[in-house]
């Protein structure tokens, strides 16, 4: 009896462990990442038909919204915005995603969105490619797909709705700082993480700009520190900046969870008004620091505005006016023109400032 | 008389014998397949875009990880452990393939070797729970947090996806011109011998009695801890598997895949009828828990609902799940005891 039990036992697992490797062998034989792949990248969106600038918005659209997670105020408000478009346009809406901001969960919300066969999808992407598959799906059921905020891979969308340029972003910090030092001092960056792919652009374009605009040629960049993105991090590097840099003229923070760690520890400090800040932040968390003076102008782009023009975008790819390829423009409601550059990307603009005067305008 | 009174767990360890059968028609795993099948009926007929063949392909392509980690997940379950380390052993595997592929290696070597990953894996959870003798809560939570932090040591914040589109097609591709998914073949291959090994064999019945009571089935010769060892390897083994299914569905290894999947894998379990004590559960209940929480949530996006509404929905029935069966049993047994009762008084 136990010695049939322990043989079978033994026999069992090795058994299932077994027909799994069959499984997974059985598929075919010998690719490597070098073998290469030649239907990867075709990147064809299927647009043939011309574009007719001239036609008319359709009135009947069904518009989707799908963000990286739904109860994130960033997406509440692009959806807001996107919202108002698409009432104006005479269409149909809906706000719709998952609750953790994975990749796989938003394949299946592409899935019952190219099913429900809605015309448009506005999309914010949690990962460049996992999505593709879907994405080609549902583009070859008539849906377009137009990403914004965060893009897939420019093969599997029609178009890319870019909240900013980064070079325009890190152009718009350094002038931020430079305005507030009076043109003169040092300057140092609290970033996020270290290997933060939108951060690092930002942070070449300043160096950039630091070492080649004669406009700039009496600030220098003390050093950058990383914040991680967590609160507390954030606001001891702050403290350690301040404790090394006793000159220092102003402090960069190109993260909202940065800009607001730093904002907390400089009120309550002796460095308040004295040390100027300023970054990307959202009004509803900078709020305070602006009215009691820590903060004179950090700058965001607005989501609203962000999920506005993509709707429009989709709206017109979908109505015929554009059909993604550079170089076409059409008219964004009260946003006014825009053209579609290379890539099929739309470009909603410069940052948005925010400072005293304008801050109360906002609600993100 | 000394069946009637049986306790219920004793019953279920021994499936051969007649009346268990007729009870397992009535008990909470057999209304379970009954409620989903009534389930997916509704759904067809009322929610739009729900009865179509592409429908139930997506179905399918979105339960396929669930179900295949439920597989081992429940006989782990009924011997009286958990394995909470599932989806962190999937996205632990999927990372490797991803630096494996990056390294060069070809695919059809890195798919075998991720599965043997899984079974790594798998063994240093049973290490831990059968030879140290660790609460398997214990050891698997600390397992989850540990392969998910080496899956993003490995990997990083980055994705690789650039695996051949053969692969990821054929994973998410139909048989021929049928409306029939690839994964299909092998969900039943592998659910099929899931289930023979628990019902037909004397691992399987080994399995019950090691859950019901440890002891005795150490008496009896069952030797607990290997097969509670052997069974880690296999969670292990299919978790790999998961990872490579993952991998080529969404064409992107990545170091978060697949987290937090562990708690839908348990509560699938759990809905299918399985007891978390250990000694109870089916297999067909467990396919239907599966089917019945992915058919709801596909059928609940499909009418709009709201994810908060679609996760109310989820946390309910999985109160419901450990709830039901507690009160049912409790239940059954005030009803024998009242028989008993009445088939005594009179003679007595």
């Amino acid at each position: 009896m136990f010695a049939s039990r322990t043989r079978r036992t033994r026999r069992f697992a090795p058994a299932a462990l077994g027909l799994s490797l069959v499984l997974t062998v059985a598929a075919c034989g010998g690719t490597t990442q070098d073998s290469g792949d030649d239907d990867d990248g075709a990147g064809d969106d299927g647009t043939a038909a011309a574009a007719d600038p001239d036609a008319e918005y359709a009135a009947d659209l069904s518009i989707a919204m799908l963000p990286k997670s739904v109860n994130n105020p960033y997406f509440e408000a692009s959806s807001d915005g996107a919202q108002s478009a698409v009432d104006e346009l005479g269409g149909e809406y809906e706000y719709t995603g998952p609750s953790d901001a994975s990749a796989s969960s938003q394949v299946s919300y592409i899935n019952t969105l190219s099913q429900q066969a809605a015309d448009v999808i506005l999309l914010s992407a949690n990962d460049p490619n996992a999505l593709c598959s879907s994405l080609e799906q549902a583009r070859s059921a008539e849906t377009y797909v137009v990403t914004f905020d965060s893009d897939v891979d420019p093969g599997c969308r029609d178009l890319f709705v870019s909240q900013v340029d980064s070079d325009e972003v890190g152009r718009a910090l350094i002038e931020m700082a430079a305005e507030q030092i009076g043109g003169a001092g040092s300057v140092a960056i609290l970033s996020a993480t270290a290997n933060a792919t939108n951060q690092n652009a930002w942070i070449a374009v300043i160096e950039d700009e630091l070492a080649n605009n004669p406009d700039y040629a009496d600030i220098e960049l003390a050093g950058v520190v990383y914040g991680d993105d967590e609160d507390e991090k954030s606001f001891q590097e702050t403290q350690g900046l301040l404790q090394a840099n006793p000159d220092l003229g102003a402090i960069i923070s190109p993260t909202t969870v940065g800009i607001a760690a730093a904002a907390r520890y400089l009120s309550g400090s002796e460095f308040k008004g004295q040390v100027a800040l300023t970054g990307l932040g959202t009004p509803n968390q900078m709020r305070e620091y602006v009215k009691d003076g820590t903060v004179t102008e950090f700058a965001l782009w607005d989501p609203t505005a962000l999920g506005e023009l993509a709707a429009y975008t989709g709206a017109a790819i979908a109505s015929g006016i554009i059909t993604g390829a550079e170089g076409e423009t059409f008219t964004a409601g009260e946003l006014g023109e825009y053209t579609v550059g290379a890539d099929g990307v739309v470009t909603l603009g410069p940052p948005t400032r925010f400072n005293a005067e304008n801050i109360d305008d906002f609600d993100f | 008389m000394s069946t009637d009174t049986a306790p219920d767990r004793i019953t279920q360890a021994q499936p051969s014998s007649s009346r268990l059968r007729s009870s397992r028609i009535v008990g909470w795993d057999g209304a379970i397949v009954l409620v989903t099948v009534l389930v997916i009926a509704v759904a067809a007929l009322t929610v739009e875009h729900f009865g179509t063949s592409r429908n139930a392909g997506f179905l399918i392509l979105d339960l396929t990880p669930v179900l295949l980690l439920a597989l081992p997940m429940t006989l782990i379950i009924v011997t009286g452990e958990i394995d909470l380390s599932v989806a962190s052993t999937v996205g632990l595997t999927s990372s490797a393939m991803g630096v494996m592929w990056n390294n060069g290696l070809p695919l059809e070597t890195i798919m075998p070797l991720c599965v043997v990953i899984g079974a790594v894996l798998g063994a240093v959870n049973g290490i831990l729970v059968t030879a140290l003798g660790l609460p398997s809560l214990a050891v698997t939570i600390g397992t989850l947090a540990l392969y998910r932090g080496l899956a993003f040591v490995l990997l990083g914040d980055t994705a690789v996806a650039d695996f051949p589109r053969d692969f990821s097609s054929w994973t998410i591709g139909n048989l021929g011109t049928s409306s029939v998914p690839n994964v299909l073949i092998p969900l039943i291959v592998i659910s099929g011998l899931f289930a023979a090994v628990l019902h037909a064999t004397p691992v399987g019945r080994a399995v019950f009695a090691a859950g019901a009571n440890p002891i005795a089935a150490a008496f009896a010769g069952i030797p607990v801890g290997r097969l509670k060892f052997w069974l880690y390897v296999t969670s292990g083994a299919v978790a790999g598997l998961v990872g490579v299914f993952w991998t080529l569905r969404y064409s992107s290894a990545r170091a978060d895949n697949a987290s937090g999947l562990e708690l839908t894998v348990v509560a699938a379990v759990l809905l299918g009828g399985v007891s978390i004590f250990g000694g109870k559960g089916t297999l067909p209940g467990v396919v239907a828990g599966v089917v019945l929480l992915s058919s709801l949530q596909n059928a609940l996006r499909l009418a709009s609902v709201s994810t908060e509404a679609l996760t109310v929905v989820t946390g309910s029935l999985l109160i419901v799940s450990v709830l039901a069966p507690n009160v049912v049993t409790s239940a059954r047994a005030a009803l024998v005891r009242r028989r008993a009762r009445l088939r005594t008084t009179p003679t007595s």
